[in-house]
């Protein structure tokens, strides 16, 4: 499996970070770190990471499956994250979320039609002063009201860097 | 950047170079003191810079509260193995969003706080594990890193003081456990991130089966300025027992949210009026959690004469917590509160200890079902007894977490559970125009 100079620099790192037959210890960043850059978990990018720090791809499967930010399928090309925890609740992030959802007419962990905008609702995400908050993939929005989401919305289905 | 108005009350120690221009560069921090600490305590034996951080009354900042000084004297120095600095970055305590902002604006802070625990323990490599939602957080870290490496300050014979020291930054991907000290490392090691069984602690058996200084990125950050200007001086901004600062982030129904630095022992009453600015519409406070959603909540009338420290809030029966304050109009569904916080500890148990695994999925259950207008009597008491049994069944504290803070919303909000018995709709419905979860 071939990646982009960049993503490989970064596994070579990655590979030098931990001491001598821990390398295992590179999983979970190999496997966030590439797919940011294919897009989602693959079964190839799993047999890769497994071949690379030495184990299993079946250990790789096993661990993968408890981290909610490694995805299996592939999402939109902008993943919208809408955090209703407390403190995003107690300043309207759960109206946000269901507008998210009415005006893309998609639901939890769904993508749109065209494959471009994907949508979840995720528990806290470390902006509550700020709140509600809203992730574009690893962009911070504080402040969100529907107005301003549906803003969001509108930047991120004209932007032409997006299929 | 700075997402909220610095205020007058507030006493700047870890915040000092927030709002600095290019706050993160090494430039900034070398002009402001930066490594000076770190300097001074290579003059300093290893026996000594602990005895500084025990003076300081530092605590744990991450939740626990945790003696710093005592927790780093567990390590054996003595043992033949490589001993490891941890930086727990992975703040995931609804509420909490002040180790973002130390991170964004001093990251060489927190590099010196390594340093100077490592030279305390003759730990020569250090890990930085930073949630993964918080990706530019690891952009700002590695260039900060870097830095440190190209100035002689990371690596080999720093700055000339045959010391050296290693840190790297490690992601996370996506789980409130890992905040555990335990998940992390397992996390670490490249492994699904549930608790191990202590004892043995991690300062004996922590990274890789080595011994290791674990905390708080805010206590790391801590540890340079009770070096720089002594722990009796960080000691005298708290109070007995707790000294220093607490980053504390304002949430939920206030005119001034937003993360400020007050001194440990500030007055409940005076943050919420003068830091915060106050209840949102002039309206009454109804509950208080004062550190993260772990915490039981306070009533009003509980939060009279209270103070942000360690024993105010522990003769409250609560927690100082992670310095998450939530804080709740007169307004707000209790039961829906209570609803959302079983919610999150639900989707976030990891399934290793069957009372916290099946315990938090069941009272996600009956809330709904409760808050649905479904609920009977029974279930009032279910719902405390519930939890009740999670409680110290676990192996590590998310079970008392996701517990805690059910027991004190029962006990102390009753009244609004019956409000919603007999199929009746929400009551708040129309203040807060509430929907299902």
């Amino acid at each position: 499996m071939t990646f982009s100079p960049q993503l490989e620099a970064r596994f070579e790192k990655l590979l030098q970070s931990y001491p001598p037959g821990r390398q295992r210890s590179a999983m979970i960043p190999m496997l966030l770190y590439g797919q940011d850059e294919i897009g989602y978990v693959s079964d190839e990018l799993i047999n890769e990471v497994a071949k690379r720090i030495g184990v299993e791809p079946l250990q790789v499967n096993e661990v993968l499956t408890y981290y909610s930010m490694l995805h299996r399928k592939r999402l939109g090309k902008f993943h919208v994250q809408v955090c209703t925890n407390i403190s995003c609740l107690l300043n309207d992030g759960d109206k946000v979320w269901e507008h998210a959802c009415k005006k893309l007419g998609i639901g939890h962990k769904e993508v749109t039609a065209d494959g471009r905008i994907s949508l979840e609702e995720v528990e806290c995400m470390g902006a509550c002063s700020w709140a509600p908050a809203v992730q574009v993939n690893y962009d911070f929005h504080h402040f969100v009201t529907p107005e301003k989401l549906d803003e969001l919305i509108l930047d991120l289905q004209d932007r032409k860097d997006a299929l | 950047m700075l997402y909220n108005e610095p205020n007058p009350l507030e006493t700047r120690v870890l915040s000092r170079r927030f709002g600095l221009p290019n706050s993160a560069s090494i430039d900034t921090y070398l002009a402001t003191d930066g490594y000076k600490a770190f300097m001074k305590a290579v003059g300093m034996t290893p026996a000594d810079i602990i005895e500084e951080v025990k003076v300081s009354n530092l605590r744990g900042r991450g939740g626990a509260g945790f003696p710093t000084g005592m927790k780093w004297s567990f390590v054996p120095r003595q043992s033949p193995k490589p001993k490891y600095i941890v930086v727990n970055g992975d703040e995931s305590e609804p509420g909490t969003c002040k180790d973002r902002l130390l991170i964004e604006n001093d990251p060489h802070q927190l590099i010196e706080g390594c340093l100077i625990a490592g030279l305390a323990v003759d730990a020569h490599a250090g890990y930085i594990y930073i949630r993964g939602e918080y990706r530019y957080l690891i952009e700002i870290m590695d260039k900060a890193i870097a830095e440190a490496y190209a100035k002689g300050w990371l690596g080999k014979n720093i700055n000339g003081t045959g010391f050296n020291f290693d840190l790297y930054t490690h992601t996370g991907a996506g789980a409130y456990e890992c905040g555990e000290e335990s998940a992390l490392l397992e996390s670490l090691e490249g492994k699904r991130g549930v608790p191990r069984i202590r004892p043995p602690f991690p300062a004996v058996v922590g990274a890789f089966q080595c011994p290791t200084v674990l905390n708080n990125v805010e206590t790391f950050c801590s540890v340079p300025p009770i070096i720089r200007d002594g722990g009796a001086a960080f000691a005298a901004l708290g109070v007995p027992k707790a000294g220093g600062t607490k980053l504390t982030c304002l949430t939920g129904h206030v005119n001034k949210p937003g993360v400020y630095e007050l001194k440990l022992g500030f007055p409940v009453k005076q943050m919420i009026e003068e830091v915060g600015g106050g209840i949102r519409g002039g309206k009454k406070l109804k509950a208080f959690i004062p550190g993260g959603s772990s915490c039981p909540v306070l009533t009003a009338a509980e939060c009279e004469g209270a103070t942000m420290d360690y024993d105010s809030m522990a003769q409250r029966k609560t927690m100082l917590g992670s310095g998450g304050v939530i804080i709740m109009d007169e307004d707000t569904c209790m039961v829906k509160a209570a609803l959302r916080i079983m919610k999150f500890y639900a989707h976030e148990s990891c399934g290793w200890c069957i009372p916290c695994r099946e315990g938090t999925t069941w009272l996600r259950k009956i809330l709904t079902r409760f808050h649905d207008g479904g609920g009977v009597r029974e279930d009032i008491s279910l719902i405390g007894d519930l939890a009740k049994n999670m409680l110290g069944r676990t192996f590590c504290p998310l079970g008392d977490a996701a517990a805690m803070p059910t027991i004190s919303i029962v006990e102390k909000f009753r009244q609004e559970f019956e409000d919603h018995l007999d199929g009746k709709p929400c009551p708040y419905e129309n203040a807060r125009h509430m929907v299902m979860v």
